[in-house]
């Protein structure tokens, strides 16, 4: 019964964050769908890769996110199977091309996106035991603020919010900061601009998001909110081009200039949230 | 398939169809094997029939219960991932006990049928409305805008209210109905059971501030004002329209560039 989300009942469901920091777990995440976030989360991983971290990538998106078909995999077994006991968690650990490990939700997690308190307790314990193995977690979130994004959210230590510079995806973004902040306490979130089409945009939208944050939802001074621009990623032929070929394009174009953007955000992140690999 | 070699898949006589052919005759339904009508067909036809009954109310014809959870629970996941609206209202008869009392148990039945007639005409086809418990109704609207949610469920509360119900050749009643709403969070998976709560919830409101009236629990706060698209959006307008590129993005040309942007917000 109390798994659903009406406002007065979701504050007892949605840990306020920190739930418990859980080490490096970066939530990629949208307000519209569409613009993304599956392919930054496979490529970030591998951009990370090549630069010796540990990365798990997790379908916290519950099978829909589509990463087995980014990724050209056929798994056997996956998250789906550690739900229902059929298998360990180890066995559902896969190697990705592009050098890093990826979890996939299997076609049926959809049956766990409503979030009774033992998935909620398995998925914790899930990702708590994938923290100490791994440099980076990435979650390939859903868009929007269905409570399995929330929730998938709320445990992690850093949010990656993916937009486009069209005014619905910004309008979304911006909507689905306000809940952050307003239900999980979130007080910093990191800007990624993806398919820009003009270089240098992605700053100035994220002073303008700032701005109206500011003015609307930061509205108590002890409790600022910042937006941090992490980097842009060009419109690229290249992205749809190795989707259609059923390539990484991080492992295959790395030069092309979307590549060449990933690149950046994995330095950006590596000076920035990620420790140096030792 | 051994174990009949007729040209019949199954024997009808075996199949004891009495208890069956009984329910669908009182629901007023042809129980005869029809002329030319082969067994199967025949009993494709009973099966048809017992189906639908168990997703009507025998009083009013309406849906009932069953099958308002049923379509209920595919709407909660429609929109979990299309964001569409859909609200669900739950009304119920006002004072209906002391029609019961007063006038008695046929006069009540009357009143059922009347108003769940009512109903069925309110609405369009994709609509689904059910009698939900005794004098309650559930009204399930896809697509349902939340700027419209409350002028649809006003117009269904007058025109119950609008009706005036022969209970007997020289009495007819005037009954009112409360009506407690709540939208489908949008996006989000959540539970039935917690959707029907929260309508619930505004049905006690209706109830206790007065009846004949209308309570809708608000859609959860996804919205993004015009003041706020507009702070937002200013500022690409001038982006398209090309003033930013041709103003220099130095420090002493800002004071410039910023003026503009100003006056829009
Ligand atoms: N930088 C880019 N340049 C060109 N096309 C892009 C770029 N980024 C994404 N795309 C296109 O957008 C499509 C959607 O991307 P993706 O599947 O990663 O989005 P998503 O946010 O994960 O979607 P969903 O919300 O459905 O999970 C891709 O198939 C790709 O064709
Ligand atoms: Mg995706």
């Amino acid at each position: 019964m109390n798994d659903g989300l009406t406002p007065d009942v979701e504050n007892k469901n949605t840990p306020k964050v920190p739930l418990k920091p859980l080490g490096k777990v970066l939530a990629v995440t949208s307000g519209k769908g569409g613009v993304g976030k599956t392919f930054v989360s496979a490529n970030l991983a591998a951009a990370l890769a090549s630069r010796g971290h540990r990365v798990l990538v997790l379908d916290a998106d519950l099978g829909l996110a589509n990463l087995d078909v980014v990724l050209n995999l056929h798994p056997k077994v996956t998250l789906h199977d550690v739900f229902t006991g059929k298998a360990k968690l180890e066995d559902a650990i896969l190697p990705a091309p592009g050098g890093f490990s990826v979890l996939l939700a299997g076609s049926g997690m959809v049956e766990y996106s409503r979030l009774t308190t033992e998935v909620r307790d398995e998925f914790l314990r899930i990702i708590s035991s994938l923290v100490p193995r791994f440099d980076v977690v990435l979650m390939d979130t859903g868009a929007g603020i269905s409570d399995v994004v929330l929730f998938a959210v709320s445990l992690a230590s850093e949010v990656l919010m993916v937009a486009t510079p069209e005014p619905t995806s910004l309008t979304d973004a911006y909507a689905t900061i306000k809940v952050l902040v307003g239900q999980q306490q979130r007080q910093t979130v990191r800007l990624i601009v993806n398919q820009s089409t003009r270089s240098g945009s992605g700053q100035a939208i994220t002073n303008q998001l700032q701005q109206v944050l500011d003015r609307f939802v930061a509205t108590d001074p002890e409790h600022p909110i910042q937006l941090i621009h992490l980097g842009d990623i060009p419109v690229d032929p290249e992205v749809r081009q190795a989707i259609m070929r059923r390539q990484l394009m991080m492992q295959h174009t790395p030069d092309c200039p979307a590549g060449k953007a990933i690149a950046q955000l994995a330095r950006t992140l590596e000076r920035t949230v990620i420790p140096k690999p030792a | 398939m051994t174990r009949f070699p007729d040209t019949s898949l199954v024997n009808l006589h075996n199949l004891k169809l009495d208890d069956a052919c009984a329910l669908l005759q009182h629901d007023a339904k042809n129980i005869e094997q029809e002329a030319g009508e082969s067994d199967a067909a025949y009993l494709q036809r009973l099966i048809d029939g017992l189906c639908e009954l168990s997703l009507r109310d025998p009083l009013t014809g309406l849906n009932n219960r069953r099958h308002f959870r049923s379509v209920l629970e595919r709407s909660i996941d429609i929109v979990a991932r299309s964001g569409e609206s859909v609200l669900l209202l739950l009304l119920d008869i006002d004072r209906f006990k002391s029609i019961n009392d007063g006038h008695g148990h046929l006069a009540g039945d009357q009143v059922l049928r009347e108003i769940a007639s009512c109903l069925a005409h309110c609405l369009r086809p994709m609509d689904t409305v059910a009698r939900y418990g005794g004098e309650e109704f559930a009204i399930i609207l896809p697509n349902c805008r939340p700027a419209f949610g409350l002028a649809v469920a006003e117009r269904i509360r007058k025109s119950v209210a609008a009706l005036s119900i022969p209970v007997s050749p020289l009495l007819s009643l005037k009954v009112t109905i409360s009506i407690g709403g709540a939208y489908a969070p949008e996006w989000v998976r959540s539970t039935t059971d917690l959707w029907i709560e929260r309508a619930d919830k505004q049905l006690y409101r209706a109830k206790s501030e007065g009846r004949d009236q209308v309570c809708l629990d608000q859609p959860r706060e996804l919205s993004v004002s015009a003041e706020e698209k507009g702070l937002l959006f200013g500022h690409l307008l001038m982006d398209e329209s090309g003033i930013q590129e041709n103003v220099p993005r130095d420090a002493t040309s800002d004071e410039q560039s910023n003026a503009p942007k100003r006056e829009n917000a």
